[in-house]
Parts: structure tokens; sequence; C-alpha cells
């Protein structure tokens, strides 16, 4: 699936998921939208090992716990930034006013710092001594400012150690190809008038 | 000392986590924290939740916080019902499905309207017509896609039974009802959507749990509400800057 082509438009992906928005899950008749829906589906139909989500009752609730805190704080401050300071004035050809950024900027900020101080903590990971799905969410998100050229990890030396131990236990091939086209994202061209149409809408609320 | 439970029912995740723990008979101490009053911040409560939020239970040493995480902690350790967060898979998987668009569609939005036309203007802050308009639009984008996507022709948002997902949405939905935004109007398949909620959990039950929120404006009115604690006022501000 390619967003910036507007992939998700068309009206074969929405039989998929009605909601136009990927990531997306097909299991036979079986159709599922939403990222953590679909990561605690598949550890759980694929009985993958018990750290990524794990049995015991505490140690799942910690997961549950950073999985819904993320969503409405670490996720939305990423997403905005990778869009206000990359995406919008590459791809979509608009400038964001810098006071918007700057606030964007600062709210990123205080939800790394919330990320360090109540959930890393002196943890390995961020459920606690083993890397869980909390952990895959958390890197990905905070790949997204990465690629618009934040410099979150360089004064965070205890997040940048994290981020390593996150990389080793996936894997450095695996974690390079995740993350190879949104790395990239930068240097999309513009996109011309008719994919900016029909992603404007569903944009302009990052923008603020 | 048994199981702890920090909620202000003024907030929607409070009175969803109350609701599910009344409903399923689970035995808990009710600790109040009233948030306008600063107790969030107060020495005491951030030992309990060092994110200073509420709902938070505390069950031993064990501190937890977020709504989603304590009802499904409390639906797997205490004997409860199936189907609130069914076993099945699929089925489970659902909730989730529905937590996850509800954090990105109905949390936040759903309770601009207090902030804007209660909470806000006690510290002197009137929103321009611009967002409060782009708030209704928002809200109901959102209803449209919660019967259009979700509810469909079924009992309950995920499918015949009521789950947790019903819970966290009654008391977002409820939110703005407290304000004099009647968002079940011209929406009977909504409307009926919470009667059939509110029946299974019981008039008691839900006048007990809603009571407080449904009487805000009378206490507005009245001038009953105190003044917000200076302490909470950067958080207050924080709060209503996120109103888009």
């Amino acid at each position: 699936m390619e967003l910036a082509g507007g992939q998700h438009h068309s009206d074969a992906f929405a039989q998929v998921n009605p909601l136009k928005k990927v990531p997306a899950l097909k299991d036979g008749d079986f159709t599922l939208a939403e990222s953590v829906a679909i990561l605690l589906y598949l550890s759980r139909k694929y009985e993958v090992p018990d750290h990524w989500y794990p049995q015991d009752l505490q140690a799942r609730a910690r997961v549950d716990e950073y999985l819904a805190w993320q969503h409405t704080t670490l996720r939305s401050s990423c997403t905005r930034a990778m869009w206000q300071k990359m995406m919008s004035p590459v791809f979509l050809g608009e400038q964001v006013p810098a006071e918007t950024l700057v606030s964007t900027l600062a709210e990123l900020d205080r939800c790394l710092q919330l990320l360090e101080d109540k959930f890393l903590k002196d943890q390995d990971f961020l459920a606690g001594p083993h890397i869980s799905v909390a952990d895959l969410v958390a890197i990905t998100e905070l790949m997204h400012p990465v690629s618009a050229g934040c410099q979150i990890f360089k004064s965070r030396p205890k997040l940048a150690a994290w981020r390593q131990r996150v990389e080793a236990e996936v894997g450095k091939d695996l974690f390079q190809e995740a993350h190879a086209v949104v790395l990239k994202a930068k240097d999309l061209p513009p996109a011309d008038t008719s994919i900016k149409e029909k992603l404007k809408p569903s944009v302009q609320v990052l923008l603020r | 000392m048994g199981l702890e439970l920090y909620l202000d029912l003024l907030s929607q995740p409070c009175r969803a986590v109350y609701i599910f723990a009344k409903k399923n008979g689970i035995p808990f101490e009710l600790r109040p924290v009233e948030i306008f009053k600063g107790q969030l911040l107060s020495k005491d409560f951030s030992q309990i939740n060092s994110l200073c939020k509420v709902p938070a239970l505390k069950d031993g040493d064990f501190i937890l916080s977020e709504s989603t995480a304590i009802l499904i902690y409390l639906s797997c350790k205490y004997p409860t019902a199936d189907h609130w967060y069914p076993s099945n898979v699929q089925a489970r998987a659902r909730i989730h499905e529905y937590l996850g668009w509800h954090a990105d569609c109905v949390r936040g939005t759903f309770g601009a309207p207090l902030w804007i036309q209660v909470l806000a203007p006690l510290i002197g802050v009137h929103l321009p017509e611009e967002k409060v308009q782009r708030n209704r639009a928002a809200i109901d984008r959102a209803l449209q896609q919660l019967e259009d996507k979700f509810l469909r022709d079924q009992a309950f948002l995920t499918g015949q039974d009521v789950t947790l997902a019903d819970l966290m949405a009654l008391e977002e939905l409820i939110q703005p009802v407290a304000v004099g935004f009647d968002l079940f109007e011209g929406r009977p398949k909504l409307a009926a959507w919470r009667e059939r909620l509110e029946a299974f959990l019981g008039t008691d039950l839900c006048q007990e749990t809603h009571g407080l929120i449904l009487n805000i404006l009378e206490q507005a009115a009245n001038k009953k509400i105190p003044d917000p604690a200076p302490e909470i006022y950067p958080y207050m501000l924080l709060r209503i800057s996120r109103i888009p």
C-alpha cells in the first residue's frame, strides 16, 4: 500500500477497511484495522513468545497501560512533528507557521520526558525487563520525527540506549527494512495536485 | 488493604471504570479525587500515580493507570462474564479495534464541549466560535462513523453483547449531553443503543454514576462549582490549547 499515492482511498481497499486507513489485516473473511488491535491479534493467534504480550496479569497490564497512554500522547505528537516539520513542506508544498511547529516540538519533548521517566525508568524495556509490543509501537512512532530530522536521541542517552536494545532484539536487518520507506520520506517528490486534493482533508488536523 | 480505585466521576474514563466495577460486583474502596481542587497534583496522589492522572488502580503494591488497562485487568482478575472482554481472539480484536479509533476520534473531542462551556470560563477563557464549530463538526463526524462502522445493525458496538467498548463510548457521549448538546437527537439508532446499554447496566447504577456530570450545568448556574485551584491552571490551559 502506498499512502503517498492515495491508494488507501481506492474502492478495493475500502472493502478491507471502510475507514480507509492502514494498517489493515485480512485473515480469510476477517478484516481488522487499528495497529494495536492487529498486533494483539497476531500475538495471540500465532502464539508468539510470551514476552511480546505476557499472559501474566500484571505484566500484561503494564503493556496495556503503555499502549493506551501512547495513543493520545506520544503517537499524536510524533505524527504532528513529522507532518509539520517535513511532510507538509516537502510533499504538500505548504509551510506550517513557525509558532505551531515550535509548540508541537515542545509537546514532543514533554512526551519523550514522560516516556523516559514514567515508562522506561531504569528498566531495559518499556514494560519491564523484556521487549514487548509496547517497545515496537514506541520505536516505530519515534522513527517519524527522526525521519523529519528531529534529533530526539541525541540529548537523551537513556532513550538512545533503549533504542539500541530494541534494534538488537528485533535484528538490525529487519529494523532497517521496516524503516526504509519512512527514512526516505524526506526525498519524496512533491505531490501532484490530484493527490494533494485527496490527502489534504485528512491531513489538515495534523497541521494545527 | 484491598483494591482501591482513584476516581473523579466528572471524568469519562473514571466513570467507565466505576460502572464496570460496580456492575460486576468487584469489591473496591472508592478513593474520590477532585481534579479541580488540584488533588491530582498533591504529594499523596503523585505517590499513587506518578503520571498524576485518574483513573488509577492500586491493588496491594501494584499501581495501574489508563482506563483501558484497568478495565482489562479487572475483567481478567475478577470473575466477570466473558462478554465484557471475550476470550475469542476475533471478538477481542474488535474491542481493541474500537478502542484504537476511540482514542483518535472520540477521546478529547467529546470532552471539549464541557471545557468550552463550563470549565474554561471558570478561569476566564472563552474559545473562539471557529473552534466551537470545528469541535461540533468533529463530534458529528465521529457519531456518523460510530453508527456506520461500528454499531451498524448490531445490538452493541462490537457485536451482539455489551463489551468494554460500549462503556468507554457511553461515558464519552454523556459528556456533551451534560452541557445540553443532545447528540442522540435525530440519531434513533444510537439512541436505541444507549437505551439498551443503560437498561443492561440498570437505572440505579446509571443514575449513581452519571448524577454528578449530568448536574454540572445546574451547579454552574448556581455558582456551586468551586474555583479551580491555582496550581492546576497550567494543566487547564494546556488542555484548552489542545482543542483544535
